[in-house]
């Protein structure tokens, strides 16, 4: 696990120090949320600390690569007690796991403003293949990149023990992000 | 004595008891220390008794406007009865404002509500966190005077159907007891 996750850096790195325009991430118009279900009630939570790096060039959209890093104690899901309870072994073990990521494998463009990503995700220390939709437009002399990623909790055995209930927090969970980068 | 209508009696029993059990549901489930699937599961279901008192409220009003209540003792002092109408009349109002301010906490908590699961109810505010720390507060504290004044209104009912014997309770008890 960690030699992958060392490895997925170092790939990024590599690609990063090839690529010809790693953007800076604007973290103050940007934003990483999780969007839980309980009991049928969506509920949006935002992560607090994040980091993106995206290498991105409207010329050469295929050449992208992408890399988010989110502390998961960051998460605030509306008061410090549940969000100090939630940074526990049963939730997301940030002793443990501290960070959370995704990197991306593959961007491909898919028609004007749109392109299809695709990347790992770690969460908890388990990795995913995940792809998924992604719309980068420029705004206010930044590029904006947007997308949705619906992932399934138990995968990455977000809420052990009697968590695992799904009636009371769903399996279904949507990750939601916005990215603001400039030149 | 004239009774209240049927209509009127089953409405007042049904709005009593989930009242006192969201009332009592709330003190439980705040109490409930740490993050835990049970307190997720009640305040659930002390949101949808919370929405059903105020949908019952409504038809409440609607039955009352159109049906006179019966006619209270004639041995009934003028004091009294400007306390009970008065007392009536706050009861009213807090039977909406508990259950309003409990939906405006949450949704200003950024949780809305999906009745029993099934019909998520109209998000019309954007979470406000500030806003919800004070409706947290208003929501409590019309709860407490909630409390009181149907303390008070418990204890007229109990003086009139112990003490005075005057039949003011049977009017809103079903069939034949008392």
């Amino acid at each position: 696990m960690k030699l992958r996750a060392t490895l997925a850096a170092l790939l990024a790195t590599t690609v990063l120090a090839a690529g010809a325009a790693p953007l800076k991430t604007d973290v103050a118009h940007s934003s990483v949320s999780a969007v839980f279900t309980q009991m049928e009630a969506p509920v949006e939570s935002k992560f607090t600390r994040f980091n993106a790096q995206i290498d991105y060039d409207a010329a050469h959209p295929d050449k992208a690569t992408a890399r988010v890093d989110i502390d998961t104690a960051s998460l605030d899901i509306g008061s410090p007690e549940y969000n100090k309870e939630i940074a526990k072994k049963e939730w997301f073990n940030s002793a443990q796991f501290p960070k959370a990521s995704f990197v991306s494998t593959a961007i491909k463009p898919a028609g004007a403003g749109k392109l299809n990503v695709s990347g790992k995700l770690t969460i908890k220390g388990r990795t995913q293949d995940v792809s998924f939709p992604l719309s980068v437009k420029p705004e206010g002399g930044k590029q904006v990149f947007e997308g949705r990623l619906p992932i399934k909790r138990l995968a990455f055995n977000i809420g052990e023990g009697e968590w695992k209930d799904t009636g009371i927090v769903a399996d279904d969970v949507v990750i939601k992000f916005r990215v603001a980068a400039a030149q | 004595m004239q009774r209240y209508t049927t209509t009127a009696i089953v409405l007042h029993w049904l709005i009593a008891a989930l009242i006192v059990g969201a009332f009592t549901l709330g003190l439980v489930m705040t109490d409930i220390p740490g993050f835990t699937p049970t307190k997720l599961r009640y305040y659930s279901w002390h949101k949808w008794a919370g929405v059903t008192v105020m949908l019952l409220a409504v038809l409440r009003l609607l039955w009352r406007l159109r049906h006179r209540p019966p006619a209270l003792p004639a041995s009934m002092p003028a004091w009294q009865r400007g306390a009970a109408h008065g007392l009536h009349h706050l009861l009213y109002m807090f039977i909406f404002a508990v259950p309003v301010s409990g939906y405006l906490y949450t949704l200003a908590a950024g949780v809305p509500v999906v009745y029993f699961g099934l019909f998520k109810l109209p998000v019309f505010m954007a979470k406000d966190p500030a806003l919800a720390a004070t409706l947290k507060g208003v929501h409590y504290w019309l709860n407490m005077s909630m409390a009181a004044l149907v303390g008070l209104h418990v204890l007229a009912a109990l003086k009139h159907a112990i003490v005075d014997r005057d039949g003011t309770l049977r009017r809103m008890l079903p069939g034949r007891s008392f």
